[in-house]
């Protein structure tokens, strides 16, 4: 025992991860702003970075991360705590995310599917009964939960889908398949949009078990190795009458769910470019070359000092948002300009940073290329980076460009 | 069961230490303060206890209202309230009477304390509460369970480790691995806003020592690596640079 805790005690000492705060953005947060991201980064400090190479290599989903994150209270925090959510603002919501991603994307997925698509929905659009049965279980962890939108054919065009439901009197009888679906393997719980006889979209709580719905794990990522995707596959299942979500019709029932989720990711992103960034400046400062560390050559410090002033600038459009949230008037296209932004910010430090590594950035000695790698698909998922720039072009112009 | 632990309020461990001009306090500028490392194993063991037998937690801090944070943390971890006393804890004399006299009017089973504080490292203030409560104090304490009325303890010894039983109430300082030590979690967190924090003016004045100044070690000298292959040149520089063989 004495041993293992010998073990744990270096492990958790070798992530050494600080945040930068170039323009004293701390100062704008709360002693409890601070007090939960100090609790997030300790957890992830001692729950995730010891282990999160090997789970990636394996692409391993570890299971027992969903209770842990129950009992720390990252499930649903802006959810009231008579739900057993955290009652907590977007700016405490979002600084979990930074730090959950910090220590990599996919564990963050599960944690923002779990409260913005999945328990946001039920607490949003559910009825009082179906908040009381679900919500709970899923603050705690013992219920995974996941959402299903997107299918085979339909991406950025969700209205699209060929889900649907038939009113068969006692139940509903749904039909269809979904894609791309976090947590979808291991989900006990699956808020799923689909069509209705009218042709309008709607939201059904389906439950593991259920016959005739299975949800297959695709296999084969370069991306997100620590989290399970899946489908979701929909054969005649019978879905009782009380799970429909009653406050949702049409496709702004999902839109709004992931205006919550993308903002949390706008923040997770900013997250995995901190974590590039803090250890391609350690790196910078201790690789010597040419008789002296590469941080006192020009070209290092130029890629560092870049890093910084987009980290810096995604700091504060996070925090202004988080504000606009807070207040019930944060819009879409400003979520996108979020989300879309600093991705791309996230990308491109990843991408300077493992050069600043050299041969080490691509090894998992560092989690650079980790990173990297997710932020493949976090470019992608939740509206991709020409949908938001397409929002962000209706907002401006009046005049979709999608439609 | 009613257990008081006494808290610190330290930078953290990755702090690089600067002095005042006149080097005789602590600059505090864009220092991060957290709990006592060894406070926090004390505090960790007491909401373990608390959680086994159903004891109350209360945290005692010598401090200014800077340290309401580092307080605010400990009530966030599960203790159930907590006391402040409003000056600078100048040195362990002063800290230890405050803690005797809170201690007086409350009547605790365990005061427990981390065995030092880890930015003056005196290591004396259990001994001295011990002292003036005249109850037994006793620390480094690595191991801690309590059946009735009696206290099994664990204790660090030169080459190995004591084992002891003393009846409560009793003084620890405390180190690991008394408990695991604890992350506050979200509830912890939202709680710890209305759990009471009693600020007090201290009881006693009394400061036995002041501090003439401060001064850092010496910078770190140049390192020197040599390849492990080349066992003869270690063994030079050993013997004609740095004298030691």
């Amino acid at each position: 025992m004495a041993q293992e805790t010998m073990q744990f005690q270096k492990k958790v000492k070798a992530d050494l991860f600080e945040s930068p705060d170039f323009y004293n953005i701390d100062d704008l947060l709360t002693e409890e702003h601070k007090m939960i991201r100090q609790a997030v980064r300790d957890f992830v400090k001692r729950e995730i970075s010891p282990y999160i190479e090997d789970w990636y290599e394996k692409a391993h989903f570890p299971y027992e991360i969903v209770r842990k994150f129950g009992e720390l209270g990252v499930f649903g925090p802006t959810i009231p705590q008579e739900y057993g959510g955290g009652g907590l603002d977007y700016i405490a919501y979002g600084l979990m995310m930074q730090e959950i991603e910090r220590g990599d994307s996919g564990m963050r997925s599960t944690a923002s599917v779990q409260g913005s698509l999945v328990m946001y929905p039920i607490y949003k659009f559910g009825s009082e009964e179906q908040r009381r049965k679900y919500l709970p279980k899923l603050a705690s962890g013992e219920w995974l939960g996941c959402f299903g939108l997107t299918e085979p054919d339909f991406g950025s065009n969700p209205s699209g889908m060929k889900s649907h439901f038939k009113d068969m009197g006692d139940y509903y009888l749904l039909n269809g398949s979904k894609m791309w679906i976090s947590n979808a393997p291991m989900a006990d719980v699956a808020v799923v949009w689909a069509k209705n006889e009218a042709g309008r979209i709607k939201g059904l709580i389906v439950e593991k078990g259920m016959e005739g719905f299975s949800a297959p794990e695709i296999h084969g990522k370069w991306s997100l190795r620590a989290s399970t995707t899946g489908e979701l596959v929909f054969d005649n299942v019978k879905v009782p009458k009380e799970n429909l979500l009653p406050g949702a019709d049409g496709l702004s029932g999902p839109l709004q769910c992931l205006d919550s989720a993308r903002y949390g990711i706008s923040w997770g992103a900013l997250g995995a470019a901190m974590d590039c960034y803090d250890t391609a400046l350690r790196y910078a400062k201790e690789r010597i070359q040419f008789d002296k560390p590469i941080a006192a050559f020009q070209l290092t410090q130029k890629k560092l000092a870049e890093m910084l002033t987009e980290i810096t600038k995604a700091q504060l459009v996070c925090l202004r948002l988080g504000q606009l949230m807070n207040e019930g008037k944060a819009t879409s296209a400003q979520i996108s300009l979020a989300k879309r932004n600093n991705v791309e910010i996230a990308l491109r430090v990843a991408r300077e940073a493992r050069q600043i590594l050299g041969g080490m950035g691509i090894t998992n000695e560092y989690p650079i290329m980790r990173h990297m790698m997710n932020l493949e698909s976090v470019v992608t998922y939740e509206g991709t980076h020409d949908i938001h720039l397409l929002i962000l072009g209706a907002a401006i112009t009046g005049i979709p460009a999608f439609k | 069961m009613k257990i008081l632990v006494c808290i610190t309020h330290v930078p953290d461990t990755t702090t690089k230490i600067k002095f005042t001009p006149d080097n005789k306090q602590l600059d505090k500028n864009g220092v991060q303060f957290v709990i006592g490392p060894y406070d926090d194993y004390a505090l960790s063991r007491a909401i373990d206890l608390k959680n086994e037998l159903g004891a109350s937690v209360t945290i005692l801090n010598v401090g200014t209202a800077e340290t309401e944070p580092t307080i605010r943390k400990a009530l966030a971890l599960g203790a159930d309230d907590a006391i402040r006393i409003d000056a600078e804890p100048t040195d362990s004399y002063f800290v230890a009477q405050q803690i005797a006299a809170v201690a007086k009017q409350n009547n605790y089973d365990l005061i427990l304390m981390g065995r030092e504080s880890i930015d003056f490292n005196g290591g004396v203030v259990h001994g001295i509460v011990g002292e003036m409560l005249g109850i037994p104090a006793l620390s480094p304490v690595m191991k801690l369970d309590i059946e009735g009325n009696v206290a099994k303890m664990a204790r660090e010894i030169e080459g190995g480790k004591e084992y002891l039983e003393a009846e409560l109430p009793l003084v620890l300082g405390c180190q690991e691995p008394i408990a695991e030590w604890k992350i506050p979690n979200m509830r912890g967190i939202m709680s710890a806003r209305t759990k009471p924090l009693q600020v007090l003016p201290p009881f006693a004045e009394d400061v036995l020592t002041e501090t003439d100044s401060f001064e850092l070690p010496p910078p770190r000298k140049e390192c020197k690596l040599i390849d492990p292959d080349n066992v003869e040149e270690l063994i030079d520089l050993l013997q004609n640079e740095a004298k030691v063989l």
